[in-house]
């Protein structure tokens, strides 16, 4: 019972969020939204029944990445957004979205397993435990999370070098 | 609705930092799906890929805003519309 309620307030609190991160003017204040909406989805995480994905989810982008985040904004002095004409694409990008939105509430009302999943009717009830992930996260994926730390240390070589001052 | 709400940050806002910000946002949308089947079918995969899609989510925004740090020392603007080199 409780569990609904705090899903019912971290849903809509994620979603509040992220209306936020859109209707701000200026960046410091939609940084802070999705803040607001990392910690939240790492409570629905949690309720979920994945805690360690919580825990990645609060390290690595309410830690890691909205510092960042903040530290460029603070970097370059972002100032009050301008609002110009918006881009020729925002017209079909918002019916695709709305269309995809609808498909959703169709499949998720209409079909088996969308009927399942909202009712939660075989749902396991057992938290994914930390060992279980490990043993198929290097396992059965050894070879991608190896792949992922290459990946990672372009990226940073990449970082640098973008970001250095020309000799 | 996480991720259209992403798709319509990303189309209005003009701010460029604000437009990695709604990339974030539409990532979070598909960890969150994934989280969610993932528990509904009783499989582990779907909490394995969330993970790769944190670590891939980490490598862009490192990437993008050094991009976007290199825009903003050359260009002194940080609106969109006015990054026009690149159109004929």
């Amino acid at each position: 019972m409780i569990a609904i309620l705090l899903f019912m307030v971290c849903a809509a609190l994620t979603v509040a969020g992220a209306v936020t991160l859109i209707w701000a003017k200026e960046p410091i204040h939609s940084a802070l939204a999705l803040v607001l909406v990392m910690v939240t989805l790492a409570v629905l995480y949690l309720l979920l029944g994945a805690p360690f994905i919580a825990a990645v989810q609060i390290i690595v982008y309410a830690g890691a990445i909205m510092v960042l985040f903040v530290f460029v904004i603070m970097l370059l002095n972002a100032g009050v957004e301008e609002r110009t004409n918006f881009s020729k694409l925002a017209i079909p990008g918002v019916v695709l979205a709305f269309v995809l939105l609808l498909e959703i509430a169709h499949w998720m009302f209409h079909s088996a397993i969308g009927r399942a999943l909202a009712n939660g009717a075989n749902a396991p009830t057992t938290e994914a435990s930390t060992y279980d992930l490990s043993e198929m996260l290097f396992r059965q994926y050894l070879f991608p999370f190896e792949a992922t730390s290459i990946l990672i240390l372009i990226a940073v070589l990449g970082a640098w070098v973008l970001a250095r001052r020309e000799p | 609705m996480l991720f259209g709400l992403g798709v319509v940050a990303f189309v209005f806002k003009r701010h460029i930092i604000t437009i990695f910000m709604s990339i974030e946002l539409m990532l979070n949308a598909v960890n969150l799906a994934f989280v969610a089947f993932a528990r509904a079918r009783g499989a582990l995969d779907g909490l394995v890929f969330v993970f790769f899609v944190i670590v891939v989510a980490a490598a862009e925004s490192a990437v993008g805003l050094a991009i976007v740090i290199m825009l903003a020392q050359n260009r002194q603007s940080m609106n969109v519309e006015r990054e026009n080199l690149l159109k004929l």
